[in-house]
Order: structure tokens, then C-alpha cells, then sequence
């Protein structure tokens, strides 16, 4: 056990502590950034006119119109910017851009009284365009060689020569579309300027302290005279890590210039036409297998579709390309990885961040593979896993491979696999029209950010005089439960119970160059950083105890808000009485922690390194049952078991791991973005631009049947309190859904026969590939 | 307009969590989530703006059509804040505070039922509506734990069904919900012993257009007649989306929903009357089971949270190639009634639709009610095509209702929707069948024809091809289904 990951007696982590903020949720009462302009007299609101193009150029423009419109107070354009026009970190972002480079780019907003009379006069702003032309899909991207940022290899052994010498070698091309974040609270901001001209900025952000460097950039001001606050959002997912900074910058511009709060509020349409989603990918590859069902060898294309601009989609890539492996051995390796450049949105994070399209690669590659080698897809699989002392294609070991392997069987015991694998025989055997389908698929993921700058954080803690804790740390609270866990953390490390603590907002002013709260990172560096902060006051309180307790500081422990002394009978000081004394004994009784993640280095160039702290695994068992009429599927048990290491709150954790496989599920079977590829005027227009027309998973997709547990008995020393990061690994979990499709998909065609399956899954999907197996099974009769 | 002044009855105002409040400068567009979140109520959430994510969700004591009231969850989002003039309405932070929560409150924070807490407050309306519903009836549990769509405490999953959750995979809330006991003796409870508000009669004049609320028939027929170019509106669900989405605003709007002839169901030995405004949940409990093709229907259409609003004047009023419920209707061989302040007029409702959302419909008159006859035939199965099961549109709707007696089709009405610029009978296949013995070779000949009626389009939703072969499937499935020699596919 290391220090990090040691857990003292009576731990506040650990405990099943429902979400921090769940009575305010459930009544209404938390506050999201646009109920706090709700609250804020005054308020401008800054409504966007969009491009009708997917691309062109802006012959001119004239405001006027828009003046002229009750309400209106002002237009903003690229001539109000004080500082550098660009909203993102690699220069190719322009908040007030020239040239529309997407329908929807926003290249005007106006600011009115109200959000009628900002639309009105966003309406009434005339653009006198120059249609230019546009790629609008991957294929078109490739097609025109429509390229941007740096193209990246991960390369292991000679995966040519070991494709020549397999004894099974298959080729195809996987695609997948990408996916709507919908968090429920659009993108928001709100900005006010105070009397000594400084910038406050209310974010929904993922990241606060970027949101602060790009409006010190924007605004041409130093970072000190900016503040940003992420109170709480409403949902986040990855596409509030970078996305949301250009809706405070346009906050903080309206409101430099007209000396009101300006709050910024998408609509939904708004929202989802304007900001970047996952990555689609089109991924073609070859796969060398041993007739013993050995993964031998993959060479594989990966092309992401970033969309207009870099954003993050190099990084993403990064991701893609360091988890084509998932769970599995592959000697020999060759994975180019590039991406397109496009007039569509620009794509950015989403959970998993590049992780699940690699994994679907190789998922995708088994899935097909299985019965032409003669195997079960699950055999298949299990053949390939990682042992002891093997290394990933980029050089980094595999610490803990068994733990797949356990994962693995205890799902398969669980889930009671080869019973319900012959019930289903059984079932199917009986209904023509219908079939179900089982399988399992693992995870592994690994856990930091390939960026090694982006693995710290900060923290400030303080001690008052009754004892009552504060604790300010730079991660942000998207729902994902962090904040609740960092109580956790600070109350087990000061020995206090979970009441004692309490948590103020995310802001800059508090806690200065943080990290974005992404990458499932969030628990691990804040909570490295919480814990030393109040391991620093708590080391100082220990001298005064011993002092009160007449013992050396080193046998006084905190335990359960008292201070007692070890081996000593008594009931000692309560914290309270301890941190009075300290404070009259002129004791500092706050801190600032921090915390790096040790061990880390990645090299960028040659994909090489060991850019992960550690892997977090898991695997899922699902059923599904299909109809055979329409394609419409259900799925009827679906039983996870997951490594969170031990972990930190066992109630948050389950919520992530249901929540990321529903969302996984979403994404591989139902959410379906669509752009309009015709040549006629709507060209590049998103066509499921609405709740109604892009459909994430409700209630009817929710399994009948689900079961999760956490892997037991999981400490990993490299990580506070032995726990492991959760927010993304889950979500791929969901492979397993697919694959069970496509065993179901199979089970209408004759034994033995490779099934592809569209991603996402429609039902759709799902009918043309059943129809593929029975046409199979037709032709062989 | 015409001499509204007789319409003005006292000061707009509504209860609000118990309070009462005075409308204020509200325009006649304002809705009910704007009116909410600009008087410090901002509990509930704008998701979507169009009904389809739950966020917004507040209850509304509504008629329970027996004397007393249902606390009835809405969306805020789509209703006029005018249309609830004198009305009552409770949200979240009505329903409890964080030291006094509300029963579900309280078993939504416990269970885990909220992440992200964003859509939590339109949940907990959603789930206290049901909790408060006085016929829960508790249904059976599965052997290995799943309780499928109804719980042990008779609530059922689909009034969840127009809230949507991005962060927890609705599990948890699914738990808080089944664990829900018997509703106390709280206010609400007690609230919903005593009849519901009475409509006002509603004049709301404003810059951006003027509001009224027609409480008897010639009085909407009378301003109907004097302006054609007025909205008429009773849930609203539709318009509310044109007026979020599309910022559609109106010069005049009428509300029809409380008008004693459109507000009504009655049966007789030969017909079953709907009046054009009625729910579609008030049709579902007040006909129960009584017909199978609207007791299939219902449920497809849409969330609970609309189907509290919609009814089936409005779907036939907007005229969608792809609404549910003029399928469903074809099939049942309904009449449509329209009213004007010179006549009312009858007729079968495959008369009714002229092209792509136009209908013989004349300006100045409005849809009465919708009129089923008697006896239904002996099969009936409404059929819907979507990417989602809860709360979708359809990609192709079919119903089907035949007549088959010792073996034979004796008659066959089907259905379509999605499938041309209209709603459509199959009338080809209906002749493929009728007359025919109900056998598997007949099925698969009509089902041919089925396939290559209307004109599907390629979309979003779904290709042509699938569209077609949709058509022909159903017909197939419905035979699997309702022939002893097939076997059911589920």
C-alpha cells in the first residue's frame, strides 16, 4: 500500500454517500449558470446569427437592421474584439469569423433586452454571402485528400510481414457515426464586469482556467483580471472541456462594452448545430489471425471527421490509436491514424475521448472474425487478452492484465453465461421471427491525459475556528459526482465526518491553473490535491493535539472529529477545540495542496511511453432479443462487473458505470447524426437538430435487467485512497449491446457466417443485417 | 378582432405552489417555463423547447373525470401561460423543500436518481403525477427482478416516458419510482378530492398578439368566423414547438380545450364520440380497453407528458403525413366532424386530408370531435416504425383493422402513415384481402401490394426501402401474431 492509497480507520470514502447536491436537485433549488441570469436584473441576451452555408465567404455585412429592432442594444462583430479574434488554443478558431466555415457558424451576436428581441435582431442582420465549396462527410474529406493537424503512427513488430505469414488474414473497413453530447443544460454563460473593471464569468465549463487564458487573450488583458466560475453544470461529457469557452468570450465582450450583464443561453438548436460533437470515424483495416485464433497482426487507417477546426481532434486521435488494442495482446501493430478536415461542426471530446472508436476497431475486427475461425466470439476474445508482463503497442506494461481475466470469469459466473447461452439455443430454435442474441466484451482504458502538462491540480482547504471545513479544489461538478467524492476525501483525511465539510464553487480566483475536469481524471488529481492540503494542516493540528494531549504529535489521531491519543484512554479534543487552540497558538489552519500524477512520459512523435497512470478495466455481459419483422430490439439483462479500485464512493461509482453504458448503448445503437450530403441549398445542415429528430436513450432502452457490481478487494496504489478513475471507462462497456446484436443478427442466418453490423444499430441497421442472414441461410437451403 | 370585451372576466392570474399570482407583463406568447424561471422559479428547465426531453415538467390540477382533480404533469415549455389563467400549478420546489422533501423527492436524492440534477425537477413531476394517480394498480414481478413496465407499486415506467436522463441510465430513477408507497394525507392528496378549476374566460392583450379562451361553442365559432386567420389551439403541444422553435408568433389565439362539446366522450350502441380537444390520456382511462386499436395507440403516441396536453383535434388539426393517430383512425373507419358558426358538417375521415398537411378544412371552422363506429372488427393492431420505442416519430405507421370470420377476411381497413404527403388507406391491399382466407399465402400476396403502396421518402428517420419494407412486415407480423399456427414473436 502507498501512502496515496492508504485508507485510514473509519474512512469517509468508501461510504455509499448519495450525490452532494441531490436534495437541491430533487427540489428544484440547485442553480445552473442560466438560473443565476434568471436571478440577475438587467441581463442582456446575446443571441448568434448563424450561417445558412456549410461554407462561405462574408461579402458584407450590415447591423442595422438589427439596431432598428425594439430591445436591441448592440451588435457585436470581429471589430469589438480588444485582444486576439480566436476562441480555442491553436489559433485556427476565430470567435468572429471571416469566412463561414459551417452552417450555424456564428458570425455576428446581437445583445437585446430580451431573448425575443435578440433573436428578432439577429434575424434582421443582412449578410451578403459568397457560397464557396464544402466537405460535409469523412468520405468526401478523404475523397478531396481534406486533411489538418499532424497524422500519428503506433507501430509494434512488423505488422506487413505478419499479415504475409497468417494463416487467416481479414480486411474491412469499420465506420461510426459520432454523437450528440445532449447534456441537458445547453451551453451558458453569464458575464458581469466590477467596479475596478474586472471580468467575472459564470461558465458552464469543464474547464475553467482555459475559459480565463482564451478571454485573457481575447479581452487583451493579464489572467488576474479574469475570473471564472463553473458553479455546476448540467451535464458536461467532454463538450464543455473547450466548446463553451466562445460563449463567455461573447459574455465577456457585451458586457466590456455596454457595462450590463450579458448572459449567453443556447437553445437546443442552437447547441446542437453550433457546437462540436465525438468524432466520427471511418477506420479500414487487415487483421492476421493463427488458425488457433491468435490476434496476430492489425495495420489500420484510422480518419476521424474533426470538422471545421483542430480543436482537440489530434488528441483524440492520440486516444484512438492508443486503444485499438483494448483488452488484447497484438504483436504486431501498424495504426496510422489522421483527421479530416470538414464544414461541419467542430468535433471535440466526448467521454472516452477517441478510446471508444479504437476499441470498436478491434471489437468490430473479433466480432467478425469469430465464426470463421470456428470460435465463439467469446473465446475468441478471452484467447487475446493481455497476460502478466506484456506491453501495449506504445511500450507501457500492462499492470494488473490478470485482473481481465478475473473481471471476465466473474461475469461469465454472474451472469450465469453458459446456462442463458442455452436457454437462447433453445429459444431460437423455437421462434422464426424472432432470435436473441448474448455476449461478452471486456474493457481496458487507460487513465491521465496523454497531454503529461494536464495530470495536476490544486487545491485550497481551509480549517475555521469552530472547526468547520472548506474545501475549494480546481475540478468541476458536471454530475458526475466529483465534488461529492472530494468531501469524501478531505472528511477522511482530516478524520472528520462528511458534515463537517463543505465545498465552495470552482473558480479561478481560488484555485489558478487547473486542468480541464476530463479525461476521468477529476477524482484522482483533485483529490491527490484535496488530501495533501489537508494532510498540511492536519500534520500542523497534530502538534497543538499533542500539546493539548501531552503526547508527540506523531501518536495523535484524528478519528471521527476527534483528536486522540494513541494508546491513550480518554476521549481527547474534538476537532473544533483543536482548531480553536491552533488558530489562538497563531497556527496556519488553511492550505493549498497539490498534486502531480508520478511516472508519466509520452512522446508525442513516435507514439511511445508510458502516458497512463494505470488501466481501468471491466466487462459487460448483454442480451438483447430482436424482432425479426422490423429489426427493433430490446435488451432483456445486461450484467457488469467494473474496477473503480476500491472505491471512493460506491453510489456515484455504480451511477457512472450505468449511466456511461446507457450513454455507450445510445451511441452504438440508437443516436444517428445525420448531415444533409446533397447538393442543394441545405447543404451541410444537420438534420437531427432536435430532441425530436435525434433520439437518445429514454426509459424503453434502459436494460429490464441490470446488474453492477465493482470489482472487490481492487486497491490501486497509484491513485487516492486506492480507488480508480470511473467517469469514461463504462461507457464502452457498451460493446457489449452491439455484439449481442450481431449474435442475435446471426442466429436468423446459418451457423459459421461473419456478420457486419452498421454503426449505430438501428433498428434499421439491425433488419438489413438480419435480412443478410437470412438471405444467407436461403442460399445455403 | 371582434368585440372580445364580453370575454374579459377579472385579472389573469393562476396559483402557484399554493400562492396566488397575478399574471404581470407577460405577452400573449409567454409560456408557462418562461413566466415560471423569470419569477425566481427556475426549478424547472428549458432542455429542448419542444416537449420532447421533460426538463420543463411541472403538474397542473386538472378535471380526473370523476369530480375531483389529478395533479397532471405538463410541459411547461408548450403551454401558454395564458391558457392557465385561474388554473393551478405545483412545481418542484412546490412539491418540497431540501429539509422537507416531497415523498418522490426524497426517493429520487436516496436512490441516486439524480447526477447531473438538470432534468431531476421535470422527474420528480413527472413521478409525483403518477404517484398521486389514484387507479395504480400493482402488477405481477418477473422471476429474476425485472418488473417490466409496472412496478410493484403499480407505477408505470411510461409516465417517465417524456423525461429524458443523460447522466444516470434511468436505473436508479426506475427504483425510486417502484419504491414509491401509497400517497399520504398531504395537501395535494387532499387537493385532489375537490373538483379542479373551472376554465376563465381569458383575454390577453398584448403587443405581440392577443390570447382568448373560448369557454363555450358558438362563442369560439362566433371569433372563429369574424377571423379565420386565427390559431386555435387546445394543448397547445404543436404550437407551443412552432412558437419555441420556429419563433412563430400570432395575431390571434384561441383556446378550445374547455369547451363542454369538445371536452367529451360518449357512447352509444352504434358510435363512440371524441371530442376533438379531449386528452389522449382522459381518452385512455375514460374508454379503458374499449378500443383495442386506441388502447395500442395511445401509449406509441408520444410521452404521458403530451398525451396530458395533445389530443386528437389537434393531430388531425395539423394534418401530418406522419401523425399516429389519423392511421389508427382510417382504419376504425372514423368520421371527422367540423363545426362553423353556420353548420357542422360529417365525414369520413379519408375525405378529410388533401395534400401535404392541408385538409378540406375551411378557415372559419374547427374540428368538433371524431366519431368511431360500432361494432369494431376482431382484429385490430396499430403498428409503429421508429428508431425509439418510448417517444418517437414514426418512420411508417400502419393499422390495421380487419373483419375475419371462420377463416375469411370479410372486410379489411389499413391504415398508413409516413408513407406519402398524406395519411393514407391501403386501399389495394385491403382488396387483396378481403374475401380471402386468412392464410399465410394470402398475407403474403397482400403484403406485396402493402409494400408498394404511397410513396415513401428517404430521411432521417428511415430509408424509402425500409419504410416499404415496414409495410409489408407489418402485415406479415400481424398474421404471426394472429394465427394459431405461427408462432408469436414475443
Amino acid at each position: 500500500m502507498s501512502q496515496l492509497s492508504q485508507r485510514p480507520a473509519f474512512p469517509a470514502v468508501g461510504l455509499a454517500a448519495p450525490h452532494e447536491s441531490a436534495r437541491l436537485h430533487a427540489t428544484g433549488q440547485a442553480l445552473y449558470t442560466d438560473d443565476l441570469s434568471a436571478r440577475m436584473p438587467g441581463a442582456l441576451t446575446a443571441w448568434p446569427v448563424p450561417s445558412p452555408h456549410a461554407h462561405a465567404g462574408i461579402r458584407s455585412m450590415d447591423t442595422s437592421p438589427a439596431m432598428d429592432v425594439p430591445g436591441v442594444v448592440r451588435v457585436l462583430t470581429a471589430a469589438d474584439v480588444p485582444g486576439l479574434n480566436d476562441c480555442g488554443i491553436k489559433g485556427d478558431e476565430p470567435l468572429f469569423p471571416s469566412e463561414a466555415m459551417f452552417m450555424g457558424h456564428a458570425v455576428a451576436w446581437v445583445l437585446a433586452e430580451d431573448q425575443d428581441a435578440a433573436r428578432a435582431g439577429a434575424a434582421a442582420v443582412v449578410v451578403e454571402w459568397e457560397v464557396l465549396p464544402s466537405i460535409v462527410s469523412i468520405t468526401e474529406a478523404i475523397a478531396a485528400g481534406s486533411f489538418q493537424g499532424a497524422s500519428r503512427t503506433v507501430r509494434r513488430g512488423d505488422a506487413a510481414a505478419a499479415l504475409a505469414t497468417a494463416d487467416r488474414v481479414l480486411s474491412g473497413v469499420t465506420e461510426c457515426s459520432g454523437q450528440e453530447h445532449f447534456y441537458l443544460e445547453t451551453q451558458a454563460a453569464l458575464a458581469t464586469v466590477d467596479e475596478g473593471g474586472q471580468v467575472f464569468v459564470q461558465s458552464s465549463t469543464q474547464h475553467p482556467s482555459e475559459a480565463q487564458e482564451i478571454l485573457a487573450h481575447v479581452l487583451a488583458r493579464p489572467h488576474h483580471e479574469i475570473t471564472v466560475q463553473s458553479l455546476r453544470m448540467g451535464g458536461g461529457f467532454g463538450g464543455k472541456e473547450m466548446q463553451s469557452h466562445g460563449f463567455a468570450a461573447i459574455a465577456a465582450i457585451g458586457t466590456l462594452l455596454t457595462g450590463r450583464p450579458v448572459r449567453v443561453r443556447l437553445n437546443r438548436t442552437l447547441d446542437m448545430t453550433m457546437t462540436g460533437k465525438r468524432h466520427g470515424f471511418h477506420m479500414s483495416w487487415d487483421a492476421g489471425f493463427s488458425d488457433a485464433g491468435e490476434l496476430l497482426a492489425l495495420k489500420a487507417q484510422l480518419t476521424s471527421d474533426g470538422g471545421w477546426c483542430l480543436d482537440m481532434s489530434e488528441a483524440v486521435m492520440a486516444r484512438a490509436l492508443c486503444h485499438v488494442d483494448n483488452a488484447y495482446f497484438i504483436p504486431n501493430v501498424e495504426a496510422t491514424g489522421r483527421v479530416a478536415k470538414s464544414n461541419v461542426t467542430s468535433q471535440t471530446a466526448f467521454r472516452g475521448f477517441g478510446g471508444p472508436q479504437g476499441m470498436l476497431l478491434v471489437e468490430d475486427i473479433l466480432g467478425r472474425a469469430a465464426p470463421l475461425l470456428g470460435l465463439t466470439a467469446e473465446e475468441l476474445r478471452s484467447r487475446n487478452f493481455y497476460r502478466e508482463g506484456q506491453s501495449t503497442p506504445y511500450g507501457m506494461p500492462v499492470r494488473h492484465a490478470s485482473r481481465i481475466t478475473t473481471i471476465w470469469e466473474e461475469a461469465l459466473e454472474r451472469s450465469g453465461f453458459a446456462g442463458r447461452r442455452r436457454d437462447i439455443e433453445a429459444f431460437n430454435a423455437a421462434h422464426p421471427h424472432s432470435k436473441r442474441g448474448l455476449a461478452i466484451t471486456p474493457v481496458k482504458f487507460g487513465i491521465s491525459f496523454n497531454l503529461v502538462a494536464f495530470n495536476q491540480a490544486g487545491a485550497l482547504v481551509h480549517v475555521y475556528k469552530d472547526g468547520s471545513v472548506l474545501v475549494n479544489h480546481g475540478g468541476t461538478e458536471m454530475g458526475q459526482g466529483l465534488h461529492t467524492k472530494m468531501l469524501q476525501v478531505a472528511a477522511t483525511a482530516l478524520g472528520l465526518p462528511l458534515t463537517a465539510v463543505r465545498l465552495a464553487p470552482t473558480r479561478t480566483d481560488k484555485v489558478p491553473n487547473t486542468s480541464a475536469t476530463a479525461a476521468s481524471s477529476g477524482a484522482d488529481l483533485n483529490g491527490g490535491a484535496v488530501k495533501n492540503a489537508c494532510e498540511q494542516i492536519l500534520e500542523r493540528m497534530a502538534q497543538v493535539a499533542g500539546g493539548m494531549l501531552g503526547v508527540s504529535a506523531r501518536d495523535v489521531r484524528f478519528t471521527e472529529g476527534r483528536a486522540t491519543a494513541l494508546g491513550v484512554a480518554g476521549s481527547g479534543f474534538s476537532f473544533a477545540e483543536v482548531a480553536m487552540k491552533a488558530y489562538l497558538q497563531r497556527v496556519q489552519l488553511w492550505a493549498a495542496g497539490h498534486y502531480r500524477t508520478e511516472g508519466l512520459h509520452w512522446d508525442v512523435e513516435s507514439m511511445q511511453g508510458e502516458p497512463f497512470k494505470y488501466f481501468a478495466y471491466g466487462a459487460a455481459v448483454a442480451e438483447v432479443e430482436v424482432d425479426g419483422f422490423t429489426g427493433a430490439y430490446t435488451q432483456r439483462r445486461v450484467d457488469i462487473v467494473h474496477d473503480a479500485g476500491d472505491s471512493l464512493s460506491p453510489m456515484v461509482d455504480i451511477g457512472q458505470i450505468e449511466g456511461g453504458y446507457v450513454q455507450g448503448v445510445g451511441w452504438l445503437t440508437l443516436e444517428d447524426l445525420r448531415w444533409d450530403e446533397g447538393t442543394g441549398p441545405g447543404r451541410g445542415r444537420l438534420l437531427t437538430q432536435s430532441a425530436s429528430t435525434y433520439k437518445l436513450p429514454s426509459f424503453s432502452e434502459m436494460p429490464t435487467v441490470f446488474n453492477v457490481h465493482l470489482l472487490q478487494h481492487a486497491e490501486e496504489e497509484g491513485a487516492v485512497y486506492g480507488s480508480k478513475a470511473v467517469g469514461e471507462p463504462p461507457l464502452m462497456l457498451a460493446f457489449a449491446a452491439r455484439e449481442a446484436l450481431r449474435d442475435a443478427v446471426g442466429a436468423f442466418g446459418p451457423a459459421g457466417r461473419s456478420v457486419t453490423l452498421a454503426s449505430p444499430a438501428t433498428p434499421e441497421a439491425v433488419f438489413w443485417a438480419v435480412e443478410e442472414s437470412r438471405a444467407a441461410a436461403a442460399s445455403e437451403a | 378582432m371582434n368585440n372580445p370585451d364580453p370575454l374579459a372576466d377579472t385579472e389573469p392570474a393562476f396559483t402557484v405552489n399554493g400562492t396566488v399570482r397575478p399574471f404581470g407583463q407577460v405577452s400573449a406568447h409567454t409560456t408557462a417555463l418562461d413566466w415560471l424561471r423569470d419569477n425566481g422559479l427556475t426549478g424547472a428547465k428549458e432542455g429542448c423547447a419542444e416537449g420532447e426531453c421533460g426538463a420543463c415538467a411541472i403538474l397542473v390540477a386538472q378535471g380526473d373525470g370523476n369530480g375531483g382533480t389529478s395533479w397532471t404533469a405538463v410541459n411547461s415549455c408548450l403551454v401558454p401561460m395564458a391558457s392557465l389563467d385561474g388554473q393551478e400549478l405545483v412545481s418542484a420546489e412546490g412539491l418540497g423543500t431540501p429539509e422537507h422533501m416531497h415523498p418522490v423527492q426524497a426517493a429520487m436524492a436516496a436512490a441516486g436518481g439524480s447526477q447531473c440534477g438538470y432534468c431531476t425537477p421535470g422527474f420528480v413531476c413527472s413521478m409525483a403525477s403518477e404517484y398521486y394517480r389514484r387507479d395504480r394498480t400493482p402488477a405481477p414481478q418477473g422471476p429474476d427482478g425485472g418488473g417490466g413496465e409496472t412496478g410493484p407499486n403499480g407505477f408505470e415506467l411510461e409516465s417517465l416516458s417524456g423525461n429524458l436522463c443523460r447522466c444516470t441510465g434511468y436505473r436508479p430513477i426506475r427504483d425510486a419510482a417502484y419504491a414509491l408507497g401509497p400517497p399520504g394525507n398531504d395537501a395535494m392528496a387532499g387537493r385532489a378530492e375537490s373538483p379542479a378549476p373551472a376554465p376563465r374566460n381569458t383575454l390577453l392583450e398584448r403587443t405581440d398578439g392577443v390570447f382568448v379562451r373560448a369557454t363555450t361553442l358558438p362563442q369560439a365559432l362566433a371569433l372563429l368566423s369574424g377571423n379565420p386567420e386565427a390559431v386555435l389551439v387546445a394543448g397547445s403541444t404543436d404550437w407551443g414547438v412552432e412558437v419555441n422553435i420556429r419563433a412563430r408568433r400570432a395575431p390571434l389565439v384561441i383556446a378550445i380545450d374547455r369547451i363542454p362539446e369538445l371536452d367529451a366522450i360518449m357512447a352509444t350502441d352504434t358510435e363512440i364520440e371524441i371530442g376533438a380537444a379531449v386528452p389522449l390520456s382522459e381518452i385512455e382511462r375514460a374508454l379503458g380497453g374499449r378500443v383495442p386499436m386506441l388502447a395500442q395507440l395511445i401509449p406509441q403516441f408520444a410521452s404521458r407528458l403530451i398525451r396530458n396536453r395533445a389530443s386528437l383535434g389537434g393531430n388531425l388539426g395539423t394534418a401530418s403525413p406522419i401523425g399516429d393517430s389519423p392511421p389508427a383512425l382510417l382504419a376504425l373507419d372514423a368520421q371527422i366532424i367540423l363545426a362553423s358558426a353556420d353548420r357542422e358538417r360529417a365525414m369520413p375521415l379519408s375525405e378529410y386530408f388533401t395534400g401535404y398537411r392541408t385538409t378540406v378544412r375551411r378557415a372559419d371552422e374547427l374540428i368538433k370531435s371524431v366519431r368511431i363506429p360500432l361494432p369494431l372488427d376482431n382484429v385490430n393492431a396499430f403498428h409503429k416504425i421508429a428508431k425509439r420505442r418510448f417517444d418517437d416519430i414514426s418512420s411508417v405507421a400502419v393499422a390495421f383493422s380487419l373483419h375475419i370470420e371462420d377463416g375469411v377476411v370479410a372486410t379489411a381497413r389499413i391504415g398508413l402513415g409516413g408513407v406519402a404527403a398524406t395519411p393514407l388507406r391501403a386501399r389495394a391491399s385491403e382488396d387483396a384481402l378481403t374475401g380471402r382466407p386468412w392464410t399465410l399465402e394470402t398475407v403474403q400476396r397482400a403484403a406485396a401490394v402493402l409494400g408498394a403502396e404511397g410513396t415513401p421518402l428517404d430521411d432521417h428517420r428511415a430509408s424509402a426501402r425500409y419504410r416499404s419494407r415496414m409495410l409489408s412486415n407489418a402485415l406479415l407480423k400481424l398474421h404471426a401474431l394472429n394465427s394459431p399456427s405461427q408462432e408469436a414473436p414475443q
